[in-house]
């Protein structure tokens, strides 16, 4: 509910639900970590605009504008991930959008720095536990908010 | 009191004096069937019915193991034709004995090379195939009627197993000698992988001209293998996986059945594929259970009169969903007891999973550990010289019952669905998101009680004290993409076009016609060098495209 | 991005879409941005066809939608969607799920469509947002409707809002549209379901979906009986409409294009018997109406948990003033001080 004075004014809006995007950008099918991940995120209060299977960068950024999404979660199997996720970076950027992107699923660990310096805001490993998922992705939000 | 004693009341019984009478006609392996400490043992312990003996619980063959061992069938494909083609004399010359295909994403898909999608993913996942040229790379120097060759693919099987047919055509081999299995199962596509195309009704079609065609000019393949693997991969129960598979297994038979085919005619090619995951019993339960339930299913619902389409025969693959990618080496126990699980469960074929391939496909170190471990299981544990040495334990068959008690439920609800029909109730299920719900809600289940901690997963949850080091990985290079797109740009500079515009249009014209069986005329498309892609949308015209209504 | 309506708004007519994405946010958090953004449409709306699309879970209802959006731009019109879904009661948040089942237009169903379609152009042409039911202060009452305002007064045309009809407050919500669809699945009592929840009586479009399959003339024959039932009950109010039933079936070609004629249909009907400019002016009412409710509300949160009223609240639980009293003293109270205020 909005904190209000005593005349019953509304002062300011209280902190709205984090939005979230969850999609899979190439050919692959593997969508059970990303359906766990909706539930977590979910169950932690956030509302998850759930895009699943082959996406492209255009359909995420179309959602993610209509939406006002306050980050985009991509999951990565099958090796893609070096190329798609700096695809998204770049489809964001050149669309002057500043959304925090976070890559899960299967990313090896030499591979987790080159994505952090390609843009990414973070990368959630396969142990991460539901509390893990939430906080990292709630955190991506408020880092980019201050 | 076990009726173990060789000298007991055993002997006596009709069905034991049935089944060594089956056992001494077979065949064995020319090796010492003794313990390693040079005791000998019996082909099998305990109480009928016995391996070969209706409902085939014990194991599908009187002589199992004893006479061929499960066929070592590691899964290879990666990069170009030519990359995979080196893999597969790599593993034929290590003593594997069949050879599995794996493809990359966009050929799983039906797109070839150098579709806008196919980027980023050509020869990652597998082995790039756009045409028969590419085919006849995979398989170079290879005698297609002296191995058995299994091929992992689904949507454009039909399209797959042309080409192979095409290829062992142009080396002079018949038909009617090549040997193998094509995955072609595509129900669990819409429930667990996802690789589909057309939707669930046309894409039966295309099941059932393949089965039809492989039938009648292809005795020694096998046109389905009907999948729980994935099923169990996208995170549902073992009895779900038993059933699932298994109902879907029975809506081929009405599918095929309906197309006019008879049942003997086809059920004896039709093979299996199931998980082999870390719960030892509960798997071991499992394949007992599917083997008894589709022995009774086949005789009594679908009036089977061949023992052989009665067989549940399967091939198993341990489970790469319970690889983890932390401590990777202990990967290589698990896949060890998940090996030994599918060897005491009776598999005819197993593949391995590499200690790696949690992080990406696997080194060639790795892979060849896995083969190995195969090979101790077989070799060394002696777990190849008894037939179902488990059953009888107790627990082992009150597991097998509740396998199978739980399955029935399902096949209950599928005929309910489906008022009368597992393959409407399939369709219905497939339609309304059943399958996918249970398997999205099992998945999650598991997932609370691995981060509750209930259930401890070694290196993740718990005793994570553990080297991260970095094991050598294997990366493909963009040199595959680079390389396949100018080979496919090649093969369409050298091709007639009119040749292939002119098989396509018979592709479609087939297509519209459910009568006619769409085999002959996609193997004229691959022979005129027609690309995946091209065969696929001139299907795709015709039968549509599926779009998944998405079940979170 | 700026949080600030003039120029958000300002942005958003002039075809941002961006910002229109954010002015909807605003809307959502109510608050004094919410309350601006009220005032900055005002004057601008009043041109779209509000067109409201429920029924029980499982009947289609975002696929038809789906396939409308795509009717509509072919047509050369600019839809935008509402797209309602439930919010976790236990966390409150909400997997929003609808977007992707309406395939093209959403975005999603490229690589199906890959091949011949120019997804980008749909694109352009439509906007879809997705609304949590429990994702405003407030409320979804004051929500959806200044945002359908908002997309009006941007420029689009139908908007489309796309709900469950199984809480009153939805029912509501589709209620107080110009034309409200409700969706059958062909289903034993499926009728019978949509006539408990209330859907009857906003009906002025029926659809059964997928009306090839086994039960669909049943559900047909069911509604026209509730409808006869309430014609003679005299519960219709419509001015001798009756709402026409569609059977939509992939399988005989009758869909979207059908489902639309009817809607236009009944938007002549309102317009030739001006019962349009009364669905306007309900409303109105019924937002004037919502708001003040919620202002009286977060007016009585407040004084409860003031000095006054916690000490009140102390003498009723303690039995000393009997809730009545304590009640009438406290609505004393607040009507004192908002006196005082002005």
């Amino acid at each position: 509910m909005s904190p209000t004075n005593e005349s019953g004014a509304a002062s300011e809006p209280s902190a709205p639900h984090l939005r979230v995007i969850l999609a899979k950008l190439g050919l692959d099918g593997h969508d059970r970590g990303l359906k766990v991940v909706a539930r977590i995120l979910r169950d932690a209060g956030m509302e998850v605009i759930y895009l699943g299977l082959r996406q492209t960068t255009d359909s995420i950024l179309a959602a993610a504008e209509q939406e006002d999404a306050d980050v985009i979660g991509l999951s990565m199997h099958n090796a893609g991930h070096m190329t798609l996720a700096p695809n998204m970076i770049n489809a964001l950027r050149s669309a002057e959008m500043n959304i925090p992107v976070v890559v899960g699923g299967i990313v090896p660990d030499r591979d987790v720095q080159p994505l952090l310096d390609s843009g990414v805001a973070a990368v959630l490993g396969p142990g991460a536990s539901a509390d893990e998922v939430a906080a990292i992705v709630a955190g991506v939000v408020s880092r980019q908010a201050s | 009191m076990s009726s173990n004693d060789s000298s007991g009341r055993r002997e006596d019984s009709p069905a034991y004096r049935a089944y060594r009478q089956s056992f001494d006609q077979a065949k064995l392996r020319d090796v010492p069937f003794e313990t390693m400490s040079g005791v000998a043992v019996e082909p099998v312990y305990g109480d009928g019915p016995y391996p070969g003996q209706y409902p085939y619980t014990r194991g599908v063959y009187p002589s199992m193991y004893r006479s061929r061992l499960w066929t070592m069938r590691m899964f290879a494909g990666f990069g170009t034709a030519e990359d995979t083609n080196a893999r597969f004399k790599d593993l034929l010359a290590h003593g594997g004995t069949g050879l599995s295909t794996a493809f990359d994403m966009p050929t799983l898909m039906g797109r070839d090379s150098d579709s806008p999608w196919a980027t980023g993913e050509v020869g990652r996942a597998g082995v790039a195939v756009d045409t028969l040229a590419d085919m006849e790379d995979l398989f170079s120097g290879i005698d297609l009627t002296q191995v058995s060759t299994s091929m992992t693919i689904n949507g454009p099987a039909a399209i797959i197993l042309a080409m192979y047919v095409a290829l062992a055509e142009k080396t002079g081999a018949s038909r009617s000698a090549l040997a193998g299995t094509i995955q072609n199962d595509i129900f669990k596509e819409y429930q667990a992988q996802k690789e589909y195309i057309y939707p669930p009704r046309p894409s039966v079609r295309v099941v059932t001209d393949m089965i039809r065609f492989t039938s009648a000019e292809m005795p020694k393949w096998h046109p389905v293998s009907i999948s729980g693997y994935h099923i169990r991969e996208a995170g549902s129960t073992a009895a779900q996986e038993l059933a699932f598979t298994l109902a879907n297994g029975f809506a081929y038979v009405e599918a095929a059945v309906a197309a006019g085919v008879d049942v003997d005619d086809f059920a004896p090619r039709l093979s299996f594929f199931f998980n082999s995951h870390i719960d030892f019993f509960e798997e071991i339960g499992k394949f007992r259970a599917a083997r008894r339930i589709w022995a009774r299913w086949m005789k009594e619902r679908y009036g089977a009169k061949d023992e052989r389409s009665m067989l549940c025969r399967f091939h198993s693959q341990t489970a790469g969903v319970s690889l983890t990618a932390q401590q990777p080496e202990n990967n290589i126990a698990r896949v060890a007891i998940q090996a030994m699980a599918a060897a005491l469960g009776g598999t005819q074929s197993l593949h391995t999973d590499s200690y790696d391939e949690a992080l990406a496909l696997p080194s060639d170190k790795a892979a060849r550990i896995a083969l190995r471990t195969q090979q101790i299981v077989a070799h060394e544990t002696g777990a190849a010289s008894v037939a179902d040495p488990l059953g009888g334990a107790p627990y082992v068959e009150w597991m097998t019952d509740e396998m199978e008690r739980q399955a029935e439920a399902i096949f209950a609800h599928l005929d309910d669905l489906g008022n009368g029909s597992i393959l409407e109730g399939v369709y219905a299920g497939i339609e309304n998101g059943y399958f996918v719900g249970e398997i999205a809600d099992a998945a999650y289940r598991f997932e609370r009680e691995v981060n509750a901690g209930r259930r401890i997963i070694v290196g993740v949850n718990e005793f994570t004290d553990g080297d991260s080091s970095e094991t050598d990985l294997l990366r493909i290079g963009s040199e595959t993409e680079d390389y396949q797109l100018k080979r496919l740009a090649d093969v369409k500079k050298r091709r007639s076009e009119e040749s292939v515009t002119a098989a396509l249009a018979q592709v479609t014209e087939v297509a519209a016609d459910p009568t006619r069986n769409l085999m002959p005329p996609i193997l004229d498309a691959v022979k005129a060098y027609a690309t995946l892609e091209e065969v696929v949308h001139s299907m795709e015209v015709v039968f549509g495209t599926y779009v998944e209504k998405a079940i979170i | 991005m700026i949080n600030d309506p003039s120029a958000l708004y300002e942005a958003a007519r002039n075809g941002h879409r961006r910002s229109l994405g954010r002015l909807l946010s605003l809307v959502e958090r109510a608050g004094a941005n919410a309350d601006k953004i009220s005032e900055l449409v005002h004057g601008d709306t009043g041109s779209a066809h509000i067109v409201g699309v429920t029924g029980a879970p499982g009947a289609g209802k975002s696929t038809l939608v789906g396939e409308l959006v795509r009717l509509l731009i072919e047509q050369g019109r600019k839809p935008a969607v509402l797209a309602v879904d439930p919010s976790s009661p236990l966390s409150g948040g909400a997997i929003l799920g609808d977007r992707i089942r309406m395939d093209g237009p959403a975005g999603t169903g490229d690589f199906a469509r890959g091949r011949d379609t120019e997804p980008g152009i749909e694109r352009q042409a439509c906007f879809i947002r997705s609304l949590a039911t429990r994702g405003h202060s407030g409320g979804l009452a004051l929500a959806v409707p200044l945002a359908v305002r908002l997309f009006d007064a941007v420029g689009y045309d139908p908007v489309i809002i796309e709900t469950v009809g199984v809480g009153q407050v939805e029912v509501d919500i589709v209620g107080a549209a110009d034309t409200a669809l409700v969706v059958v699945p062909p289903g034993m009592g499926d009728a019978v379901q949509a006539n408990k929840a209330g859907l009857l009586e906003v009906a002025d479009v029926f659809v059964v979906n997928k009306a090839d399959r086994p039960g669909a003339d049943d559900v047909r024959r069911d509604l026209n009986l509730m409808l006869d039932l309430s014609h003679m009950t005299g519960q219709e109010s419509k001015d001798g409409y009756r709402p026409p039933i569609i059977m939509a079936s992939a399988l005989n070609g009758t869909g979207a294009a059908e489902v639309w004629d009817a809607t236009e249909a009944h938007r002549e009907h309102l317009l030739s018997s001006g019962l349009m400019a009364q669905r306007h002016r309900n409303r109105v009412r019924t937002e004037v109406r919502a708001r003040m409710a919620q202002k009286l509300t977060t007016m009585t949160e407040s004084i409860l948990s003031s000095s006054t009223g916690s000490r009140v609240l102390d003498d009723a639980e303690a039995g000393i003033t009997p809730p009545t009293e304590a009640a009438a003293l406290l609505v004393a109270h607040m009507v004192e001080k908002a006196e005082n205020q002005q």
